[in-house]
């Protein structure tokens, strides 16, 4: 059995950020990663983000994601690509399946970075071909260059669906609508400004009643909600589109820890079931940390930060302490308020309440 | 289909893949995941629902899902949204369909 001062469990901000300040206080770090690089969803970023200078605001996430390689490779981390982890065992111990082959690896504490999937919509045909979650739309188009089709409705209108939306018209896709189901529009109001320029008619009080096409996407029939939800009768309008993006929010990848049987709640403000974590980001299993969109969705710029803090905590806790510890351990929690502070900052806010990681 | 202009990024035309679907000669490019390659070419059907045998797309591209999965190389259930292709790589779904190229 392999042994290691620490286990991360996903290359993506959160963990990447982890291992590089585990690595500097001295620990043997392995990063486990599902595909077959690192950065996760940051490398099919082409936006530029906010925060301040520390989370690389007004770099291009795909630009944060080989600057936190690049670090990472200056460290003596071992990195596993191609591995997914299956199994997370109450002695701290996971089993990794790599090319075929099974193994364990054993170690001092673990950082869980699973980060986050995208949630599904429940309406008629919502499984027909050309129906994508916005997300791999985006790897499509950013990373490979390759385009989901040629007349595009995004459902949601979050900062995914509205960032999406404009990276598709970068793209040479065509978008016809973007229908969002409350009252008024989820993301930046930036963001929806740059889509109303280029005249993406923006549907509030709208959302998709059944999707049409024989073996693949052919048409959509939309339908207005009332102020309860309900749809309103008589108001059904038709798309004609080849690809539909569901952007309706993400949930926490939190099923390893659900395995280990570590205490969990659902939260909607964080988008699903969630670890309880102590103020030093450790979970109810000892020696497992969780930082990231598993622990509740929120930006990439966030994620880095709660990486870096579980990164220290879970050296410290293994008797490994960063030079620079204290110093650290106040900058960082004191960046997370900044990044949380405000109106945008409510829910996210809330939810950590309801888990009680802000008083 | 590709991006043929982008404001922000630049693909470089890198070297061709030969591959097979379904027994099709069919080509990508390195660096393309098996997923991305077959959306290239056109390839909507991905998988089926196992009950309904409803046709399955590609949809979440982070190896979630299992829309994606087919055989390769004689492999079953290999997320070809997570896999790299490769020369020479022989890739089936189970939908046993004929394609028409146009």
């Amino acid at each position: 059995m392999i042994e290691k001062d620490l286990v991360v469990i996903g290359g993506g901000p959160a963990g990447l950020s982890a291992c590089k300040i585990a690595a500097e206080a001295g620990m043997k770090v392995a990063v486990f990663e599902r595909s077959f690089a690192l950065g996760g969803q940051l490398v099919k970023q082409t936006h530029k983000f906010f925060g301040s200078e520390s989370q690389y605001a007004k770099v291009r996430g795909m630009e944060i994601a080989k600057i936190l390689i690049k670090d990472l490779e200056k460290t003596d981390a071992e990195i596993y690509l191609n591995a997914t982890v299956v199994g997370l065992y109450k002695d701290n111990i996971i089993t990794v399946y790599q090319n075929g082959r099974y193994f364990k690896v054993k170690a001092k504490a673990i950082v869980i970075a699973t980060g986050a999937s995208e949630k599904f919509l429940a309406f008629e045909n919502n499984d027909l071909p050309g129906i994508y979650g916005a997300g791999a739309v985006q790897t499509l188009m950013n990373i490979h260059g390759v385009l989901p089709g040629k007349e595009v409705v995004m459902v949601g209108s979050g900062n995914i669906g509205l960032i999406v939306s404009y990276q598709l018209i970068q793209a040479g896709v065509k978008v016809k609508a973007l229908v969002e189901a409350a009252g008024k529009i989820g993301g930046y109001g930036v963001h929806a400004s740059k889509l109303r320029r280029l005249g993406v008619p923006i549907l509030i009080n709208t959302t998709v009643k059944r999707a049409i096409g024989k073996d693949k996407l052919e048409k959509i029939i939309t339908v207005k909600l009332d102020q309860n939800w309900n749809e309103i009768a008589g108001s059904e309008e038709e798309i004609a589109c080849d690809a539909l993006c569901i952007s309706v929010g993400l949930s926490p990848l939190h099923q390893l820890l659900s395995m280990a049987e570590a205490n969990m709640l659902y939260v909607n403000e964080l988008g699903g079931l969630v670890p309880i974590k102590t103020c030093d980001y450790e979970t109810s299993l000892k020696g497992v940390f969780a930082a990231g969109d598993v622990t509740g969705i929120e930006e990439a710029s966030s994620a880095m930060v709660e990486g870096k803090i579980a990164g220290l905590m879970a050296a410290k806790h293994s008797g490994f302490i960063h030079p620079e510890y204290e110093k650290l351990e106040n900058q960082l929690n004191s960046e997370l308020c900044v990044l949380r502070q405000g109106p945008c900052g409510e829910k996210i806010r809330c939810g950590l309440k309801k888990v009680g990681e802000l008083a | 289909m590709r991006v043929d202009e982008h404001p922000i990024l630049k693909f470089e035309k890198k070297n061709i893949i030969h591959f097979t679907f379904n027994g099709h000669d069919m080509i990508g490019y390195d660096g393309d995941t098996i997923a991305a390659a077959l959306v290239d070419n056109g390839i909507m059907k991905f998988s089926k629902s196992v009950i309904n045998n409803r046709p399955r797309g590609f949809y979440c591209a982070i190896g979630n899902c299992d829309s994606c999965n087919m055989t390769v190389n004689n492999i079953k259930d290999v997320k070809t949204c997570m896999t790299l292709l490769e020369e020479g790589m022989k890739v089936e779904n189970e939908l046993h369909e004929v394609i028409i190229n146009d």
